[in-house]
């Protein structure tokens, strides 16, 4: 038990020391895990063999990013991704394979060798470039949605990959990699099975023996499981645990769902991280969307840095001081071919400069999936095993690597690009949308207006009936407590132009409005109040436009009333907008004198001038219009009885 | 207070400061007048008041409305042409503002000696404003109950600056040079080198904008080049 503490204790320092100094520098937590994982690793000496086990069990953060990655991707948006997904992807994962092959060959002499090497440095680091990218913000732009479209079809790819590898083993090699496997004991098909399973599928697995057609024929089964079962049974069963109101039960069925999902896909043999990812992209419109994303978001990130400190700590010094040339050469060379790729593709699918320069340096690195097919193909005897040690410490250098570009890009690249003139902006396509905090009657119609006037709003309410009501007629809703920051994230409020706040709780709303005046003193928040009190706490909490619920209301009735007794409807309103301007100024003037702390009756100098306003609200009222001073009363008031003489001069 | 606007180039005269109050009801489809507004909001000197934008329910703040006019030598309606007159607002706008004592009548001295003039943007064809077209005045005399009111008021009043076929401007490429006489004649009117008792007479301001300017200095009067 202490041994495992220790360990824990290790990384969490590591990463709580490196990763704020790492972003403090501008490198990104990327590179601070890395540094982090170097440190404790190599350098210190105080983890060592347990990080490549603790590896394979870290790469299950790639599975949840994955998840987290479908959850903001609709199902039509990955319809339209579809040219580049497969045209992107497609060439990028030939061409690198082909030439690093090609390269391969040359140097080695085995074409099922050099093949083999190929196919695992052309993928990329899914884990490194999504991380990266979302932190920087740069996933909605052109070229980061570019470079997402080449990582979902390497993952994709890896499945024939692994198919492929046991074709091409090198008979001299094999009698070696007989002793290996004995050695080794599974591993293999665990690893086979893909880089999320824990080890989950390595005895288990549905498919073995099968033959082709009922292969086949179970793979489209667990596939239309996972789409037709996030789509049709997830809903009743998050809205049953959201109606327990027990926030841990709902992390725990999030986490059940990917774990479940990824079981599923490792017993099939396929990758876990397409599954969750599928999941994700089926459950990218309901309305829990939001709440999933929170609270599988802190895991994904836990075990992601986990994974980037194992891949720092894994790196083997002497190897590498033993061939440091070779290695950062062939370091190197591999991200310079896969970098001039790239570059020839983005110009192919015409990105824009940018957006060319981020695909470019962002995907150069190798990934690791590679760790995951270099382990294969060592034990199945098509890369030898001190190929494999160098190969190992190539993938981990690259991706060492890869966070100096985006450096590079931000401090390089960008910099030029912004001086160049006529350069058009990058598209990004999630506008400033208006967040509405609670869809009571007071949120609906709010949203309504916000709509039909072709605004984007996100909607979020802590009742699971309101957001299910509200998702039948079409709108955009989101189940979870308004007042919880990771949730306010999830809704994209860092890009929020405004936020609505109309939540019952009289207290909350003040809490949350106070909350987001402080986090985001930019956003212009538009709070309900209940009464003049709440109203002066939301505009101290710093509420830029509070307003009374029933205040419109109240005065319309009046209005309606006056009509009802005959008045002219015209001297109606103009009564109506004096009275509203009077109020408007009272409120306006008696916020100067309230005190929330102190008593309204014991409050004398407000007690005063409420009594003073009053009486001269009951002046507009009052019947001799003539001497009124109000600036809407005065409005078509006719000029004295003849004015003419003073005229004809 | 320049108390004597009619007077031409005067060096050293303080700057007339401009009042633009325009009103366009759908600013967002406007293809000529937003250009205009773009180009007067970018001049010193040049307060543009956009008056749908401050009153949407037509609640005009009187008391502002008159404070503004007081802090201005020269008033400017800009406007696209609705049935021969303004649109609605600029009409409640007189009605609300032009008070009995403060723009007429006893003590209604506050526009005294100020200069007055329309900015619009027509959607018929010159030819169609005369006594022979099918609208059959002209611009002038279409706007007369304005001028009529700018007299009452003891306002000096300046013929309209009009642009015509006003729907086919920028398809036909004659935006920019109506926005820059725009930006001249501001510039004018701001640093008095407008000749205005020459202009006073005319039926429209841009007829012959080069002739109203050229008695002045040209240097001081139009950093746009004119002529060619």
């Amino acid at each position: 038990m202490s041994g495992v503490l220790f360990q824990v204790f290790v990384y969490l320092c590591a990463a709580v020391v490196a990763v704020p100094v790492a972003k403090r520098l501008g490198l990104g937590s990327v590179l601070g895990y890395l540094i982090a994982g170097i440190a404790i690793g190599p350098v210190l000496g105080i983890v060592g063999a347990e990080t490549e086990q603790l590896q394979h069990f870290a790469e299950f953060g790639v599975v949840l990013m994955l998840f987290l990655v479908g959850l903001e991707l609709k199902p039509q948006l990955l319809w339209q991704m579809r040219a580049r997904l497969l045209g992107l992807g497609g060439l990028q994962v030939l061409a690198s394979a082909g030439a690093i092959a090609a390269l391969g060959w040359l140097l080695l002499g085995h074409w099922q060798t050099a093949v083999a090497v190929g196919l695992l440095l052309a993928l990329s680091s899914t884990a490194i470039v999504l991380q990266t990218l979302t932190e920087k913000g740069l996933m909605a732009t052109d070229g980061g949605r570019a470079g997402f479209s080449v990582l979902l079809f390497q993952d994709v790819a890896v499945i024939p990959m692994l198919a492929l590898i046991p074709v091409l083993a090198v008979p001299e090699l094999s009698e070696i990699a007989r002793h290996a496997a004995g050695e080794a004991g599974h591993g293999a098909s665990g690893q086979a099975a893909g880089h999320g399973g824990p080890g989950a599928g390595a005895g288990l697995s549905l498919v073995d023996g099968l033959s082709g057609w009922a292969y086949a024929g179970v793979v489209l089964g667990a596939v239309a499981a996972v789409v037709l079962g996030g789509h049709f049974l997830t809903r009743p069963l998050f809205r049953f645990i959201a109606s327990s109101r027990l926030r841990e039960t709902f992390t725990a069925a999030a986490l059940l769902l990917v774990v479940g999902i990824a079981l599923l896909m490792t017993l099939v043999d396929l990758s876990p991280a397409l599954g969750t990812f599928l999941a994700g992209v089926v459950l990218a419109d309901s309305e829990f969307r939001h709440e999933l994303e929170s609270d599988i978001e802190p895991f994904k990130g836990l075990l992601l840095g986990l994974f980037f400190i194992t891949v720092g700590a894994g790196i083997d010094f002497g190897v590498l001081f033993g061939q440091l040339f070779t290695v950062l050469a062939l370091t190197v060379g591999v991200m310079a071919i896969k970098g001039g790729i790239l570059f020839g593709l983005g110009r192919l699918f015409r990105l824009r400069a940018a957006d060319h320069w981020l695909f470019t340096l962002s995907l150069a690195q190798a990934g690791e999936f590679g760790f995951v097919l270099l382990a294969f193909s060592t034990q199945n005897a098509v890369i030898p095993p001190e190929l494999g040690k160098l190969l190992s410490l190539v993938i981990a250098l690259s991706m060492l690597l890869t966070p100096v570009l985006f450096i590079g890009y931000d401090r390089l690249v960008l910099p030029r690009l912004r001086s160049a003139p006529d350069q058009p902006p990058d598209t990004i396509d999630e506008q400033g949308a208006v967040i509405i905090a609670g869809a009571g009657r007071f949120g609906q119609v709010v949203n309504r207006l916000l709509m039909a006037a072709g605004v984007r709003t996100v909607v979020l309410d802590h009742e699971a009936a309101n957001v299910e009501r509200m998702r039948q007629i079409g709108i955009r809703s989101f189940f979870g407590d308004a007042s919880r920051p990771d949730l306010l994230q999830a809704a994209g409020i860092e890009r929020a132009a405004a936020f609505v706040v109309a939540i019952d709780d009289r207290d909350r709303a003040v809490d949350l409005a106070e909350y987001l005046k402080r986090e985001y003193p930019d956003l212009c928040i538009v709070a309900r109040a209940f009464d003049v009190d709440h109203l002066y706490l939301l505009r101290t909490a710093g509420a830029d436009v509070a307003l009374r619920e029933v205040f419109d209301t109240s005065l319309e009735a009046g209005a309606a009333t006056l009509r009802a007794v005959g008045q002219h409807p015209f001297e109606v309103e103009k009564l109506k907008r004096a009275f509203r301007r009077h109020d408007l100024d009272t409120l306006n003037e008696l916020y100067e004198l309230w005190d929330h702390d102190l008593e309204f009756s014991k409050n004398r100098a407000l007690l005063e001038r409420v009594r003073a306003r009053t009486a001269a609200e009951l002046e507009i009222t009052a019947a001799d219009r003539s001497r009124l001073h109000d600036r809407t009363e005065r409005g078509w008031t006719p000029p004295p009885k003849g004015y003419t003489k003073e005229l004809d001069v | 207070m320049s108390s004597d606007p009619a007077a031409g180039a005067a060096a050293g005269a303080p700057a007339r400061r401009i009042l633009v109050l325009f009103a366009h009801p759908s600013l967002t489809r406007s293809e000529a007048n937003r250009p205009l507004l773009t180009a007067a909001r970018a001049l010193d000197g040049v307060t543009c008041v956009d008056l749908y934008a401050e009153y949407p329910a037509f609640e005009i703040d009187i008391d502002r409305e008159q404070q503004r006019l007081r802090a201005h030598d020269v008033i400017c309606f800009q406007h696209p042409l609705y049935w021969y007159s303004t649109p609605a607002i600029l009409k409640e706008w007189q009605d609300l503002v032009l008070e009995h004592g403060f723009a007429y009548g006893a003590g209604g001295t506050a526009l005294h000696g100020k200069v007055f003039f329309c900015a619009c943007t027509a959607g018929g064809p010159e030819a169609a404003y005369c006594a022979e077209g099918y609208n059959h005045f002209t611009i002038r005399e279409l706007l007369q109950p304005l001028e009529q009111t700018a007299y009452l008021c003891g306002m000096t009043y300046l013929p309209p600056f009009a642009l015509f076929g006003a729907r086919t401007a920028v398809q036909e490429g004659r935006i920019d040079a109506h926005v820059a006489d725009w930006v001249r004649l501001l510039t004018a009117l701001r640093d008095g080198t407008l000749d205005i008792a020459r202009a006073e007479p005319l039926p429209r301001l841009n007829a012959d904008l080069d002739a109203l300017l050229a008695g002045t200095d040209p240097t001081a009067a139009c950093p746009v080049e004119d002529g060619a």
